[in-house]
């Protein structure tokens, strides 16, 4: 094995990969957080579906769309290598046990957030992406696809808000966690910086979910 | 005046205790009742007149590690009711005392439980892995003799003092034990930081941190998800910090060590 | 048999350079060749264990201990001593010679002590070296504080846990010379037995406490770093593992026992809160550099207090005693441990001790506090503060302490010359196992000192010159002495389990430690020492007729490992016994009624008593013979200890 490989299938390198993807994904969930804010505006979708078309056709965002499944792929797959070797280092369980008083919930069950995060991800893709890329939506007036339409519909259905709403708790704990988590992991830590870490990391996830969970609201309840 | 209280109202208890009669055996936890315990007692103490009991009546006494009773040799070792050490915060086993409990308090008691700690008998566990993480690089290759003066080496006292806070890491395991992931990087980290900290550490360095991980993950110890529980059950503070420099550390060895291996 | 001590000739200043320079030497391919066992990771034996290692010898490490770093060492608090001078105060390494041989009352030997104080400085260094973050000033030099028993700043230190840190280095420098192979480390092994062929230690037996199996080891030479006895009292600040086995068995395989007696009681302790009292905690004598020892002036006024009446607080200034202070003046609060512990117990005898037991005095730190602030003594102190705390429930930042003697350390152990060679050739005692450099009463941060002058800068030498002398031919376990001490041993274990009786070896082990505490303690006289060593006879008796334990030997067996040990004590206390009755003086730790100053002072006789009593072994329930080794000074005058 190459001191590359060695390095990235230590503990230690295990983490830092789930920690950079982990960090890149923070960045993918800002800017479609942005450009998916152009669904508030009241224009019947037209700047929306803008934005869309140019996000499905753009060369270099198709390209970086591949950087992002690679980095979702690398964080589940060393997700789930992680957490198979922890099981395992960790052995039998005990008879009681109480974690809750020395740790945070969120930090314990990352693994069931991602999965929560995973199943979400899943059928808002195929709802979303796969339709828009590979199926047929309707024009809208700029003969752009119509995906507005489609998210404006989707979202009237109870318990596609419900799915939704709740996979935004999920990752927003999920984020609590990893944000900072992330930076301790990259051996960020400093008594000046670490409380400031924490807190952007806080403000960041409830900024992202609360956002990206005001979208099937915003259409159930005022559309 | 507390602490020599004579009024201390004696308590009675219902222990949970895991036994296991060897590393092979399966465990199961078993049901003692104690009487007349003193508030000033120790927690071992309360044990020992368990101990004493079982032994009086022909039965196999409880083995668990203890031995300085001081908190500071690291022996001992409970889980005790769902905590590494027990309730109180900053303390070893030894040192909790059953002025933290109340008359009619069940009690669960268990070992440490991790791969890389197999149980020996009881309560008692195995925790050689440390060792070999110290063996494969927790130490400044100085011989004996030929040394400068104490004084050639000057360090700023805020520095040695971290690095003391980091040294005074006591072997428990109660990190390992608290962790989900039973993994050992708050004992390694603590190593780290206090040689890497330190002018006498730099020579090794990178040959320290790259050795002593794999040693870590040789001994079957889980990797850190940075939940915190380790330092929250740690009963000498050490600080997550270390943890992060311990990151640091590998990452800046792996990156600039001539180590192609 | 006469004993030679092998002191070098010349100067004391220059014995040791002398010595060095005359002893044989192993040339550096052939210490390959040679196999030494090392019984006892703690200071003295990881020290030893790793540097005889780098030298190039095989080593064999063995520890009762499931890790190296448990060891009892790891629990030293204040300090360690060495004439550095740092602080331009007047220090020198005749001036650390001198107070540790006035200190020890003049019953140590000189050039032993010396030395000590010579390689004091070497020790500093090597632990510096390795990584020990010792206290620091601010301007990253080493810091200084004081200890009892000396009037200069000497004392290198890790905030409480200098004993920790000093420890966690040899451990570090141990696990190197392991990680090397040059270090074969046996764990959660208790050494059962020596192994003597012709006169010479030649291995020994051990048995792995988890398995329970029996082994035989062999060596050209084998070294004791056991730790002390004090145990033997039950209660003690000893860890609850320490025990007297390994010296012991040394003992009855031929090597002589010196000065038994001396045991050091040390003055600040956490006092006993109940019968199920399992151990003392030690608090460090540092403490007493900033708090003051008092006790109420009155004896009713002690009398309301203990039974609740009035609290400390009402206790106005000028009721209260500060003892030290008043009655030695120069030394105050500092003096030695053993005046220290007799005049608290002198307080408590008087009737204005504190607490509810009335056995405690008050260690108090307000001044320190309205002084320098609560942080400045956290901040040296933080860590005994929390101890305190947790162990009586009670906030010392707020209510003095309260404290009282109990047994620390035993300055008494294997009988060994210059070289720290047993009467036993081939075997060595380091540490507190042996009863070399402190007397009858050890001062204050010298235990580290001793531990890892002995392990890294004695013993590499002197082992050698031994060696050197010893056909470097493999030894190996064939010899059937190996096989009779195997016997020996498994026998002793089988009769133990066999007994059946009705006690635990607790129960035997608490009985023995009132007798100890009763007639051997702080305070001795020759009638309680004559009924003592009978009640420790019937004791013995009753052990072998009613001990009960449970189980076999071929497990984890925590009560049988216990019965042994207490056996040893048991024939060890009767020992004890014997020494404080031959010794008809008061010295240092050794106090007898009949022999003190008008002043209730320690009054020692130089005349008949300046000797070190070591004792033989003769065969079981025989009396011992005792084997005088007269000390001779010759660079300092014998006085009366004053510290007024």
């Amino acid at each position: 094995m190459s001191w590359i490989s060695k390095t990235f299938s230590s503990s230690i390198g295990r983490k830092i990969i789930m920690a950079i993807t982990g960090l890149f994904l923070c960045s993918f969930l800002v800017v479609h957080l942005i450009g998916n804010l152009q669904l508030f505006k009241d224009d019947g979708g037209q700047a929306f579906n803008v934005y869309s078309h140019f996000m499905g056709t753009n060369p270099l965002i198709r390209t970086v769309e591949w950087v992002l499944v690679l980095g979702f792929g690398f964080h589940i797959y060393e997700s789930i290598v992680l957490t198979q070797r922890n099981k395992t280092a960790r052995g039998g369980n005990y008879v009681s046990n109480h974690a809750e008083q020395n740790s945070p919930w969120q930090s314990r069950n990352m693994g069931l957030l991602g999965t929560i995060i995973l199943i979400f991800l899943l059928v808002h893709l195929y709802n979303f992406f796969y339709r828009a890329r590979f199926g047929e939506l309707d024009p809208d007036i700029n003969n752009n696809d119509d995906l507005y339409t489609l998210v404006a519909t989707s979202f009237k259905q109870l318990w596609y808000v419900i799915l939704y709403v709740a996979a935004q708790i999920a990752l927003g704990y999920h984020l609590i966690h990893g944000f900072r988590s992330a930076f301790q992991t990259l051996g960020l830590n400093h008594r000046k910086y670490t409380p400031a870490i924490k807190f952007v990391g806080y403000a960041f996830s409830v900024i992202v979910s609360a956002g990206f969970a005001a979208m099937p609201l915003y259409f159930y309840f005022f559309k | 005046m507390a602490g020599s209280n004579p009024n201390a109202k004696p308590m009675n208890l219902t222990l949970k205790v895991w036994r296991q009669k060897n590393r092979n055996a399966d465990g199961q936890i078993v049901d003692y009742q104690v009487k007349d315990i003193s508030p000033e007692m120790s927690f071992l103490e309360m044990l020992d007149v368990l101990n004493e009991d079982l032994l009086r009546r022909g039965d196999d006494p409880v083995a668990f590690d203890h031995d300085c009773r001081e908190g500071i040799c690291g022996s001992c070792n409970l889980f005790i009711n769902g905590r590494a050490h027990g309730p109180e915060a900053g303390t070893t086993t030894c040192q909790l005392h059953m002025r933290k409990f109340s008359d009619g308090d069940t009690i669960t008691i268990e070992p440490w439980r991790a791969n890389a700690f197999p149980v020996n008998k009881d309560l008692s566990v195995d925790r050689s892995a440390f060792d070999r993480i110290i063996q494969a690089g927790g130490y400044v290759s100085v011989n004996t003799g030929g040394v400068p003066d104490g004084n050639e080496i000057p360090i700023p006292k805020d520095i040695a003092d971290r690095a003391f806070e980091a040294a005074t890491c006591i072997a428990c395991g109660a990190c390992v034990a608290a962790c989900k992931n039973a993994s050992a990087m708050l004992f390694v980290s603590a190593k780290v930081s206090q040689l890497a900290l330190l002018p006498q550490g730099q020579v090794e360095r990178k040959t320290r941190v790259e050795n002593m991980v794999a040693q870590m993950d040789k001994e079957g110890f889980g990797a850190c998800s940075n939940i915190g529980s380790c330092a929250a059950e740690c009963p000498v503070g050490i600080s997550l910090e270390n943890i992060a420099i311990l990151n640091r550390e590998f990452l800046s060895a792996k990156a600039t060590s001539n180590n192609l291996a | 048999m006469i004993l030679d001590s092998k002191i070098p000739e010349g100067p004391i200043a220059e014995k040791w350079e002398k010595h060095k320079f005359n002893v044989k030497l192993v040339n550096p391919a052939n210490k390959r060749k040679y196999d030494i066992i090392v019984v006892g990771t703690g200071l003295a034996g990881a020290s030893a264990a790793a540097s005889l290692a780098e030298l190039g010898y095989n080593v064999k490490a063995f520890t009762f201990h499931d890790s190296p770093r448990r060891a009892h060492s790891i629990a030293a608090q204040g300090g360690i001593n060495a004439a550095k001078n740092y602080q331009n105060d007047g220090d020198s390494i005749f001036r650390l010679f001198y107070d540790t041989v006035k200190g020890g009352d003049y019953r140590a030997r000189e050039a032993n002590v010396y030395r000590l104080a010579q390689v004091s400085v070497n020790i500093i260094d090597q632990c510096v070296a390795q990584g020990v973050p010792f206290a620091r000033e601010y301007g990253g030099l080493l810091a200084n504080r004081s200890f009892g028993g000396a009037q200069v700043s000497r004392t290198f230190y890790a905030r409480g846990q200098t004993g920790q840190q000093l420890l966690l280095g040899a451990y570090s420098a141990l696990s190197r010379q392991v990680a090397y192979g040059k270090v074969k480390l046996y764990t959660r092994t208790e050494m059962l037995d020596v192994v003597v062929i012709d006169g010479k230690a030649r291995g020994i037996i051990t048995r792995n406490l988890i398995t329970g199996e029996i082994q035989q080891h062999s060596a050209h030479a084998v070294v004791l770093a056991t730790g002390g006895y004090g145990n033997v009292f039950y209660l003690s600040t000893n860890a609850k593992y320490s025990n007297a086995t390994a010296a012991w068995r040394a003992h009855k395989k031929g090597a002589l026992f010196a000065n038994p007696c001396f045991t050091q009681i040390h003055p600040t302790c956490i006092p006993v809160s109940g019968d199920y009292q399992s151990k003392l905690t030690l608090m460090s004598e540092s403490l007493r550099n900033d708090g003051r020892v008092w006790v109420p002036k009155e004896k009713a006024t002690a009398e309301r207090l203990r039974k609740g009446e009035i609290r400390v607080s009402d206790i106005a200034e000028e009721d209260r005693d500060y003892f030290l202070e008043r009655k030695y003046p120069a030394f105050g609060n500092l003096v030695p441990r053993d005046v220290a512990s007799r005049n608290a117990k002198m307080m408590c005898d008087e009737g204005r001790g504190v607490g509810s037991s009335g056995l405690a005095v008050f260690l108090d730190f307000a001044d320190a506090i309205k002084r320098n602030g609560a942080d400045w003594v956290s901040q040296k102190y933080g860590n005994l503060f929390d101890m305190y705390a947790k162990i009586t429930g009670e906030n010392p930042y707020e209510q003095p302490m309260r404290i009282y003697p109990a047994v620390h350390y035993t300055m008494g152990g294997l009988w060994v010359d210059y070289n720290l060679q047993t009467t036993v050739p081939g075997l060595y005692a380091t540490g507190e196992c042996n009863f070399s450099d402190h007397g009858a009463n050890r001062l204050g941060a010298s235990a580290l000192m001793q531990g890892l002058a002995d392990g890294y800068f004695v013993i590499p030498y002197t082992i050698g010159d031994y060696l050197a002398q010893t056909p470097p031919t493999p030894v190996t376990t064939q010899h059937p002495a190996f096989a009779e001490a195997e016997a020996e041993v498994r026998a002793r274990i089988q009769q133990l389990l066999s007994i059946n009786g009705t006690r635990t070896p607790d129960d035997f082990h608490k009985q023995l430690g009132q007798i100890m505490w009763e007639y051997c303690g702080m305070a001795r006289n020759a009638e309680g020492l004559r009924h003592a060593k009978q009640e420790i006879q019937k004791l013995r008796q009753a052990f072998w007729s009613d001990l009960k334990l449970v189980g076999t030997s071929e497990e984890l067996n925590q009560a049988l490992e216990k019965a042994g040990r207490v056996a040893d004590f048991l024939e060890l206390g009767e020992l004890m016994v014997d020494d404080a009755l031959d010794r008809n003086e008061s010295c240092g730790g050794h106090f007898r009624e009949e022999y003190q100053t008008p002043e209730g002072e320690a009054l020692r006789d130089d005349d008949n008593y300046a000797y070190v009593a070591a004792w033989q072994y003769t065969g079981d329930n025989q009396p011992e013979v005792l084997i005088k080794e007269d000390l001779q000074f010759e660079n300092v005058k014998l006085t009366q200890r004053s510290y007024k």
